[in-house]
């Protein structure tokens, strides 16, 4: 859960980059992947909610980490993340939904239910993302 | 949704998406004159005081629509674990989905700790979801329980911030129910003179206020038994009609009578039990 010592992990959390235009390979807007740009779409966020949404897990994490390395050394840190590095790799293709059991028993999400697994179920979406485009997207090959 | 092709997955929670959308339907609806559709609030007063062996709390049971009641006779104290009771003001459906999953995560976590959940966690937990969506949720509730260290009773506002004492009002009949407490409320009552002080607060608040009515809710909770007296008390009792307009027998002549027999066999018979209040 939430840890104390926030003040001084405040230089630590995510910089908002939020709402940029979602650059290609050579620097312009990628419309082929993420449709036509618009400059009152991009710079505000439409809630005020959003961009905190967003990066929510990043910043606890940042935060969670910041204080273990403070406490008990930056070994802590590194081998929890070395460990969650190797259980993310632990997935199905990108289009199916995998179950990231593992991340979620060492993250701590196995104990607990917040919105995320009420609202917009991703196993329940209704559009199904297209494989080959997918699995070449994260291959960076496309 | 609108790419050309989703490239990663997709993630759950909130979605932000229809925002932008709502933002400029509000401004077409206003400028042709109507007004967009209300959130059902529960205009309410809830109460919780600690007396000598445990607590009490109490809530009215109306919900408003705007200036509509919408339910006459609904539940405002949830339930979030075997010893602890959590009565709920603002928007109804906010107050209902945070006490669940609440409820949730705090069986979630005695079923890890094995031991019975202590109030001050279910404080926590609240206190710091509210606080990540900064008042959006428009929930107000009064948390109140009995755990190994005694009775404990928060009072918790929308944007998170939280009061632990032995007396609290939420609601838009809060302060007609604060004054009752404020002059009779003593240290260590007995637990027939807690009910009757909570009784009297939450009828100050239905008949002074708008948005609280119909009928008094009560939930003693001390070590061991938890009384969810539901109603408690009918304040707002619905009149009875003192004329009938429905005519005699015999009003109109009959002419003639014939009768068709039909037969019919009882294949099924179930109950479905209403709330017809």
């Amino acid at each position: 859960m939430n840890t104390r010592g926030l003040r001084s992990q405040l230089k630590d959390s995510v910089p908002v980059t939020g709402m940029g235009p979602q650059v290609g390979a050579y620097g312009v807007q990628d419309t082929l992947r993420s449709g036509f740009s618009s400059v009152k779409n991009e710079l505000l966020p439409s809630h005020a909610l959003e961009l905190s949404e967003k990066n929510f897990q990043l910043n606890q994490d940042k935060m969670n980490f910041s204080t273990l390395r403070n406490i008990q050394g930056l070994h802590a840190p590194l081998k929890l993340q070395m460990e969650y590095r190797a259980a993310r790799q632990i997935q199905r293709l990108p289009f199916l939904q995998s179950s990231h059991l593992a991340l979620d028993t060492l993250k701590g999400n196995d104990e607990s239910i917040s919105f995320e697994d009420i609202l917009n179920d991703p196993a329940q979406s209704e559009m199904m993302g297209e494989p080959h485009i997918m699995v070449e997207y994260k291959l960076g090959m496309m | 949704m609108s790419t050309l092709s989703m490239c990663q997955t997709q993630l759950g929670g909130f979605s932000f998406e229809n925002c932008k959308r709502n933002a400029v339907l509000e401004t077409e609806v206003t400028k042709v004159g109507c007004r967009m559709p209300a959130a059902r609030k529960t205009g309410t007063t809830i109460v919780g005081v600690v007396f000598k062996d445990g607590l009490v709390l109490g809530a009215d049971t109306r919900a408003t629509e705007g200036m509509i009641v919408a339910d006459k006779n609904c539940s405002k104290i949830h339930y979030i674990s075997p010893n602890i009771y959590c009565c709920g003001a603002g928007t109804a459906a906010d107050t209902e989905m945070t006490t669940q999953i609440i409820s949730s995560n705090l069986e979630l976590h005695s079923l890890s700790t094995g031991r019975l959940p202590r109030v001050a966690t279910a404080n926590r937990m609240l206190k710091q979801m509210l606080f990540r969506y900064q008042g959006h949720i428009g929930a107000a509730l009064v948390l109140g329980g009995m755990d190994c260290n005694g009775p404990h009773l928060y009072s918790i506002y929308p944007h998170g911030s939280t009061d632990k004492l032995p007396y609290v009002t939420m609601g838009s009949g809060s302060l007609a129910a604060m004054a009752v407490f404020e002059d009779r409320y003593k240290q260590d009552m007995e637990e027939e003179d807690a009910k009757r002080l909570v009784r009297d607060a939450i009828a100050a608040g239905i008949f002074n206020d708008l948005g609280s009515g119909s009928n008094i809710d009560l939930c003693v909770i001390t070590k061991g038994r938890v009384d969810y007296l539901r109603p408690h008390d009918m304040a707002n009792k619905k009149g009875v009609r003192t004329g009938n307009y429905k005519y005699k027998r015999g009003t109109t002549g009959v002419l003639t009578k014939a009768v068709t027999k039909l037969d019919l066999e009882v294949v099924e018979e179930t109950i479905q039990t209403m709330d017809t209040s």
